[in-house]
């Protein structure tokens, strides 16, 4: 499963995932990492049996942990099949058949949030994001 | 030869012997038969096209009320409409932003909701006068209650347009769409093989008069674009229709992040096949239909090309740009220009559309000019400091508190030895190094994504750029990465403070 590690200014020094990882023996499979001098987001993959572990080491550091449990929702009745969101994607979750009709792939898409941003037509949302 | 008249080709449509394709369906039958032959057997050509046309709005005329009033200003769902006509006529344009919701509403969505029967809240003042004593009004009103609703859109359907992409290092917000840094993506817009005028680039059939399907509905060619370009092939279209009889599955509402609202316009026009010369113009392929990748990250009127591709290679997915396999994506949809095409090509085949003649042909040969500004242009060389003080990087923090106490200046370039830009302290930085009680060098504490300014660069786009960095001030750089100068925000207020 997917989860977004928020890391605070207070904390953006100090390596509370190498840390975490140390303590719980669980691996992360960080996907998406952006950092600047105030704030940290990563996004990173945990197996589902490990989380409540992983979740406790991370929050007691001071970070915050959600769950991105719910993928890009497409809603097909806004979409125009334009395609905008096709070349923006980092995982190619979007991609046209043979008649131009829009295909999602929703099990491939790492909840970036790029695409929701490009949609001309607000046919894209991301539950968790932001 | 082949010579046929409008006169003949309705009479077809009329008697149902008509033979419509679609632009797309033209290319194999040109290709089969040569030009001769397909303008012997082919009698309309069908168009389409179904993009973002930020150049879109709608002519209301909203009734008189009682007593009357002649509406100074009007605001529909709280977004402005142009008044200054006649007392209750208004024209809501589409990029026309909400007052309260900013960028999430605007004119363009005003007018896909009154399409889809919803009622919006009418506000409009006035001075009042004897005639119209009124001062406030306010109401709401659905398409229904409009007496006309008149949808003109000044510059639709461009000939071709520029494909976009960006090789800064931000993503950047545009009406391209969002473009990722480094040529993450190349975005375009346009039906390439099925777009109208690219299958009429001389203007033999579509002009002032046309008789074309807008926004699902009839609607005509006004005549030539703003900004018609025609001599750089580069012609617009101004077309009009009654927005009381369109589908809002051809007008729909955008949004672009960072940009603003647009509308985007369903448009298909019929090209009659009048002889072979109109044939073999319709036979235009993707292959065929060239445009040039623009770097939007350079903020001017002249961006810089890097390329000339083709509409084939941009629909294929990916390009080349420097060695690089980018990916493309469409802003307008392909799908929906081709059902406006083929719902045209039936209502021909059914009867209910003739095809027209133009009455006045497309101006060919103009130029668009850029603007005249009489005002002189102000670069970041009239308004730096020159004197600008920097500091070592590896400087001590108290030194740089020193300067800053010493000279007023409240941002310090940190330089290396050759005197190339390292990095920024601030007053701020140092502020927040004694609270933590980090003494130790500049170096430590400096902010190393330093934004910069040049010298030639125009203070208006140096201005925006402190604003959306939310800084204050910049340092000034040549050629070789040296620090030559600082602009801050004072700077800037005071050259604008001077003009007004
Ligand atoms: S960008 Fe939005 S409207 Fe366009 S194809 Fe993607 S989901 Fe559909
Ligand atoms: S959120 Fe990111 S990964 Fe998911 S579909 Fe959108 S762009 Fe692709």
């Amino acid at each position: 499963m997917k989860i977004k590690i928020n890391i605070s200014s207070e904390t953006v020094g100090r390596p509370i995932i190498a840390e975490s990882i140390l303590e719980t023996g669980v691996l992360l499979n960080v996907s998406q990492a952006h950092f600047d001098r105030s704030h940290g987001e990563v996004v990173a993959d945990v197996l589902e049996e490990h989380y409540d572990e992983m979740y406790q080491a991370l929050t007691s550091r001071g970070a915050r942990v959600t769950k991105l449990d719910a993928p890009i929702e497409w809603n097909e009745d806004e979409c125009v099949e334009c395609s905008a969101c096709m070349s923006v994607c980092p995982t190619r979750v979007f991609s046209l058949d043979e008649d131009y009709s829009l295909k999602v792939d929703q099990a491939k898409c790492i909840q970036c949030g790029t695409c929701v941003e490009m949609c001309p037509h607000r046919a894209l949302t991301l539950l968790n994001n932001k | 030869m082949v010579k046929k008249t409008i006169h003949e080709i309705n009479a077809k449509i009329r008697d149902g012997s008509v033979n419509v394709v679609t632009a797309e369906e033209m290319v194999n039958i040109v290709g089969e038969l040569g030009p001769e032959g397909a303008a012997r057997e082919v009698d309309v050509v069908t168009t389409g096209t179904f993009g973002a046309m930020c150049s879109s709005g709608v002519w209301f005329n909203l009734g008189h009320s009682e007593p009357p009033i002649k509406m100074q200003k009007v605001w529909m769902n709280d977004v402005e409409a142009y008044t200054g006509v006649a007392a209750v006529d208004a024209y809501m344009g589409a990029t026309q932003l909400s007052e309260s919701m900013g960028m999430d509403y605007g004119g363009a969505h005003v007018i896909e909701d009154l399409l889809r029967g919803k009622s919006v809240d009418v506000h409009a003042i006035s001075h009042g006068t004897d005639c119209y004593p009124r001062k406030v009004l306010d109401t709401s009103l659905t398409l229904e209650d409009m007496n006309q609703a008149i949808m003109i859109n000044p510059r639709n359907a461009y000939q071709k347009y520029n494909a976009a992409t960006n090789s800064s290092k931000q993503t950047i917000h545009t009406y391209m769409g969002s473009l990722l840094p480094r040529f993450g993506n190349v975005t375009y817009s346009g039906a390439g093989v099925l777009s109208p005028l690219s299958n009429d680039p001389e203007y033999l059939t579509i002009g002032t008069g046309t008789r074309i399907f807008l926004g699902g509905a009839q609607g005509y060619v006004v005549g030539q674009g703003t900004q018609h370009a025609s001599a750089g092939r580069f012609g617009t279209l101004m077309v009009q229709g009654d927005l009381k009889k369109m589908d809002p599955e051809y007008i729909r509402a955008a949004n672009f992040t960072g940009y603003g609202t647009s509308l985007y316009v369903g448009m298909g026009i019929p090209i009659p096949v009048l002889d072979e010369r109109v044939a073999q113009a319709t036979a235009v392929k993707d292959a065929d239909i060239t445009t040039n990748i623009l770097d939007y990250s350079i903020p001017s009127r002249d961006r810089p090309a890097l390329r000339k591709v083709t509409y084939e290679e941009l629909r294929s997915g990916h390009v080349e740009i420097e060695g690089r396999d980018v990916a493309t994506s469409s802003l307008s949809s392909f799908k929906r220009a081709r059902i406006i095409a083929s719902e045209l090509k039936d209502w021909i085949s059914r009867g209910d559309f003739f095809v027209s003649m133009p009455v006045e042909r497309l101006p060919e040969n103009t130029l668009s000019h850029p603007m005249k500004e009489t005002e002189g242009v102000s670069f970041v060389s009239d308004i730096m400091s020159a004197t600008v003080v920097t500091i070592d990087k590896d400087a001590s923090v108290y030194k740089a508190a020193k300067i800053i106490m010493e000279t007023a200046f409240n941002h310090l370039p940190v330089v290396n030895k050759d005197n190339t830009l390292a990095g920024i302290v601030t007053a701020w930085d140092i502020s927040k190094a004694v609270s933590l009680d980090k003494f130790d060098l500049v170096e430590d504490i400096m902010t190393r994504k330093v934004i910069t300014a040049q010298a030639d660069e125009q203070v208006a786009v140096v201005a925006r750029r402190l604003d959306q960095h939310g800084v204050s001030a910049l340092p000034v750089i040549n050629s070789m990465n040296q620090v030559v100068a600082i602009i801050t925000s004072d700077d800037i207020s005071k050259l604008f403070a001077r003009r007004h």
